[in-house]
């Protein structure tokens, strides 16, 4: 009997030993995730990834150049802002590298928090329909965003190369390396509050009006396009909360030589990213199984 | 194993909470919390959701319906089961239970095998993407694997009919190519269990065939299949055994004839399609003897479809010659109690005030294909003459259904209309921009 061969046993049945695939009661838990339905989800992962990329440049004349262009262009409206009439200071960094530095860093965190945030309100035609382990989606937009910024991230190293940096191997193999869990911290910052808000909207619509506002005054008080050092002394205890400061920061270091930020943001940083990716999940596991009910 | 459970519901309940759940908004959700922290009836509290239950006051308990209460039942092996009942019975949450939508209240359910559900065909459809790029992520909404989907591929292409379009954005498809390419994708899964509304509602006749032939090959293959449907036609067709729901209980479970049988017939013991009415004690003037409402066929029915005409034919009986007599009718949507049809005799106007000879009358009023939207009809008829009123009777009720699905195409839901006409709907494109304008003004 080839039904047998999809495994995924949950229970022993009173009436013996046979076993059920699937077994559905009201659930309760925070933390309850079927972790082998999202693996076996993941030909879906791929697919909507694919869709993710390849909807965007459809009937664009540029295609695939809009994941370029974007960051450059709001870098060069940064550098004529802030650098050409603000004049803000960028501790002898050219400003081009400095503004792009921070703006791929923060990009990233704004796509991958921006993507899962609207998870339950734009899937509800397809929630609504098709049972699927919902993991799958959150974890595919964390994917689209990690390429746009790969996309983004290779951009910033030929500028980054023209300027004349990324001379010794040494510390280009350095900062590539450290790149790596400051990119996952990103990501898990971006996917853990991004959880948090997608559930709390089922619920509260106001949220969604909330979040873009919100999204841009935290751009402006991350050091995007200021280095820390301009705050006042009593100010800089925002980047030390602030867990996006942190990444920012040190990808800049990393990459540019810039200073490197205050250890304590980092401790902080990792405290609040946890926090919040444990309150996300937790959130999102439970929305998932009624959400269908309430959108 | 023939015989094997793979399929066992125990005791499943649904409730939603009315009303109070779904603001959307932090300020209703405070307002309400306060109202009923003072002991104040929520402000926020959905009264329409009630009225459209308010026969089903048992349905209600603290403030939350029962969608679907205790409800249990095995399935087995191979076997096909139809799932009916009228509307809000409780069907499409069993549905959504069932394809694990939703969560329950209550009970449990039990599966054994890959359970694929079609709650709808093109689920994730993107607009942008191709035929067969929709193809490959409609296939992996619904479950299966990238592996299955190539195997299949040339399959699936073949089953829409639309091979040359494949490599076209879907948003350019006709919605008959959109469905068509759809059902492609559904028709091929390949589950052990077979969850299936009436997604076979749409598409045109031979279509339709070419789908049920599938799911019969799905049945014969040996796997299970559950079919919920109104087209008792198809259900019967294809399903061995039934299960009745009415009011969120189960109701019936046997085999199919049977089940239908009930159906029918509990359908019509409370609102029936055709009364006779008894002579009345003492003397009268005029009275209804029987109201019936009939198909296309002429036969009595409770059940009309909406894409074939229909009529209501009254027998009535004057024992005297009455003069300024008027026969009226009137044909009211339950849902919103509003009468949607107000007829009478043209023949019995009664500025002629001639008088209709004693006797025995038949009135067939027709209706034309496509008049009434779906759903549950009263017809009242009374006859009076200068505002004396002999008889008026309004107990007769009919349903109407969409089993061809010119309402429902792409599984959306029911428009809210009455009327369901299909009018002709020629449009020209204008060689010049809004020439009317400037008519108008001069006007």
């Amino acid at each position: 009997m080839n039904n047998l061969e999809t495994g995924l046993t949950t229970e022993t049945t009173d009436m013996g030993d046979r076993k059920w695939d699937t077994v559905v009661t009201p659930s309760q838990g925070w933390l309850n995730f079927d972790l082998l339905e999202t693996w076996r989800g993941r030909d879906l992962i791929f697919m909507l990834v694919k869709r993710d990329f390849v909807s965007v440049y459809k009937q664009t004349v540029l295609g695939p150049l809009w994941f370029v262009i974007q960051p450059v262009a709001t870098t060069l409206v940064f550098v004529l802002l802030f650098g050409t009439i603000a004049r803000l200071p960028t501790g002898g960094t050219p400003p081009f590298l400095f503004y792009l530095s921070g703006l791929v860093t923060w990009n990233f965190f704004a796509t991958s928090f921006g993507k899962t945030s609207d998870i339950f309100a734009s899937n509800a035609a397809i929630f609504g329909k098709v049972y699927f382990a919902r993991l799958t989606v959150p974890i595919s937009s964390l994917i689209s965003s990690l390429l746009t910024f790969a996309i983004q991230f290779v951009l910033f190293l030929i500028f980054a190369a023209g300027f004349g940096y990324l001379k010794d191997p040494l510390m280009a193999a350095r900062a590539a390396l450290l790149t790596i869990p400051l990119v996952f911290y990103t990501a898990m910052l971006g996917l853990g509050i991004g959880l948090c808000v997608s559930s709390l909207t089922t619920r509260f619509r106001d949220l969604g009006y909330l979040h873009g506002f919100a999204l841009q005054l935290w751009m402006y008080s991350t050091p995007v396009i200021y280095p820390v050092s301009l705050l006042p002394i009593h100010w800089q205890i925002i980047s030390v909360i602030n867990p996006m400061a942190a990444p920012v920061t040190t990808f800049r270091s990393l990459w540019l030589g810039t200073p490197m930020p205050d250890p304590m943001s980092w401790i902080v940083g990792i405290g609040i990213t946890c926090v919040l990716l444990f309150l996300g999940l937790s959130l999102f596991s439970h929305t998932q199984r009624l959400a269908t009910d309430t959108v | 194993m023939a015989n094997d459970t793979v399929i066992k519901v125990e005791g499943l309940g649904k409730d939603y909470r009315l009303g109070v759940i779904n603001h959307g908004m932090l300020y209703r959700d405070l307002q309400s919390w306060f109202a009923r922290w003072r002991g104040r009836p929520d402000p926020n509290a959905k009264f329409k959701d009630v009225s459209l239950h308010q026969q089903e006051e048992h349905r209600m308990r603290e403030g939350n319906f029962l969608a679907l209460d205790d409800v249990s039942f095995e399935v087995k092996q191979g076997d096909t089961l139809g799932i009916v009942g009228r509307n809000g019975a409780g069907k499409s949450t069993l549905l959504k239970l069932l394809s694990r939508i939703t969560q329950p209240t209550r009970g449990s359910i039990r599966m054994r095998g890959h359970v694929a559900s079609l709650l709808e065909v093109g689920t994730g459809f993107h607009p942008e993407l191709t035929g067969r790029e929709n193809i490959f992520l409609n296939g992996a909404i619904l479950g299966m694997s990238r592996s299955t989907i190539q195997r299949q591929l040339e399959a699936i292409i073949d089953f829409s009919e639309i091979e040359q379009f494949i490599d076209t954005p879907v948003k350019r498809y006709s919605s008959g190519m959109y469905v068509r390419l759809a059902f492609a994708v559904a028709a091929h899964l390949e589950p052990e269990i077979l969850i299936v509304d009436e997604v076979l509602a749409v598409g045109d006749i031979a279509f339709q065939r070419k789908c049920l032939d599938k799911m019969q090959n799905v049945h014969d293959s040996g796997r299970t299949v559950l079919f919920v449907s109104h087209n008792l036609t198809a259900v019967s067709k294809l399903c061995s055994r039934c299960i009745l729901l009415s009011g969120g209980r189960l109701v019936g479970d046997g085999p199919t004839a049977e089940v239908l049988n009930e159906y029918v017939s509990a359908v019509s013991s409370n609102r029936r399609p055709s009364r006779e009415y008894p002579l009345p004690e003492g003397p009268f003037e005029a009275r209804i003897q029987r109201v019936s409402v009939t198909g296309a066929d002429g036969k009595i029915t409770s059940v009309t479809e909406l894409a074939e005409k229909f009529s209501i034919e009254i027998d009535y009986e004057l024992a005297a010659a009455v003069e300024g007599l008027s026969v009226g009718l009137q044909v009211i949507f339950i849902e919103s109690d509003l009468t949607v049809v107000s007829l009478s005799d043209p023949e019995l106007e009664w500025s002629r005030l001639d008088a209709r000879t004693p006797g025995y009358y038949t009135s067939r009023v027709e209706f034309p294909a496509g008049l009434l939207n779906t759903g549950l009809y009263q017809v009242r008829v009374g006859m009076s003459a200068h505002g004396k009123v002999f008889h008026v009777v309004e107990d007769i009720f009919f349903e109407v259904i969409d089993n061809v699905g010119i309402m429902i195409p792409l599984g959306q839901e029911r428009k809210n209309a009455i009327l369901a006409l299909q009018l002709p709907w020629p449009s020209q494109r204008q060689e010049e921009k809004a020439r009317w304008t400037t008519e108008t003004h001069s006007a």
